[in-house]
């Protein structure tokens, strides 16, 4: 075992971290467990964010990742209560039976 | 950047919770793993010597993301939707291989990439300063435009989720 972790170690993590997201997001038709999995990339784009701020010594990262978590916070905020009135009017979150616009 | 040890330990738990998250047929199931993988993501952060970032990701992902998700999950009961494992459409089946096959070719590409022609030898990394005191610092001093719009999101976010929250009868009673 080398006895140093290197950035290519973070680079590999948050990689298979966003492509199993990104599987969420195509395997799974509950609207719920898709919101979920997007959490999931942002997550790991943010671990990448972080894992070069610590690489190259440089703090710009990190207030990034702090921009990036807020936008996440208001975007799951609103795209539940989406859900919530898609849920109201359709009576089901799967998402191949939601296919109008208008609701 | 911390001990290959820790490294391979947490990395096994945060896609063992991913792997969770994607497979689990009940989303309440769903929504805990993501708190795991939330957490250890934070250990990470503080391996990588970013405290502040940590407990944010504490606070804020695995505090009120999640328990807005489990919310919602609890409110409208759709715990037991169709999994992953049930019996599925010709078309939806060979929809799952398209994007398992995809997946694994993405996956290797990048390790290929990364391992073989990244070649970017880290040396002895040099130690900063990262004390939230400095990275509020950074914050207030060169990102001052930013944070202010950040504010303004949010307002925005929580006017539209008021909005749309309302039932229509209210709205037609005061309307009326």
């Amino acid at each position: 075992m080398p006895n140093m972790v290197t950035i290519e170690w973070y680079l590999a993590l948050s990689i298979i971290l966003f492509t199993l997201g990104a599987l969420g997001v195509l395997l799974r038709r509950n609207a719920i467990i898709i919101f979920m999995s997007v959490e999931l990339m942002l997550n790991s784009a943010n671990l990448l964010f972080v894992a070069f701020a610590r690489y190259l010594s440089d703090l710009n990262g990190q207030v990034l990742v702090f921009f990036v978590i807020t936008v996440a916070a208001a975007e799951v905020a609103v795209g539940l209560a989406l859900i919530v009135v898609i849920f109201r009017t359709r009576h089901s979150i799967n998402i191949d039976e939601i296919n109008l616009l208008k609701g | 950047m911390g001990s290959p040890f820790i490294f391979i330990i947490l990395a096994i738990i945060a896609i063992a919770a991913a792997l969770g998250m994607l497979l689990s047929r009940n989303a309440v199931h769903s929504a805990l793993y993501l708190v795991l993988n939330f957490a250890t993501i934070a250990v990470f952060y503080l391996v990588l010597n970013a405290p502040f970032i940590a407990m944010v990701q504490v606070t804020v992902y695995a505090g009120a993301i999640v328990v807005l998700f489990l919310f919602v999950i609890m409110l409208l009961g759709a715990e037991q939707l169709r999994g992953i494992g049930d019996e599925a459409p010709l078309g939806e089946r060979l929809h799952r291989i398209l994007a398992i096959v995809l997946a694994i070719a993405l996956v290797g590409v990048f390790l290929y990439i990364i391992f073989t022609e990244g070649g970017a030898s880290s040396g002895e990394i040099p130690m900063i300063d990262t004390n939230p005191n400095q990275l509020g610092l950074m914050l207030f001093e060169n990102y001052i435009l930013p944070f202010e719009i950040t504010g303004v999101l949010l307002l925005a976010a929580l006017i539209g989720v008021v909005v749309l929250g309302r039932r229509k009868q209210e709205k037609e009673g005061d309307n009326a």
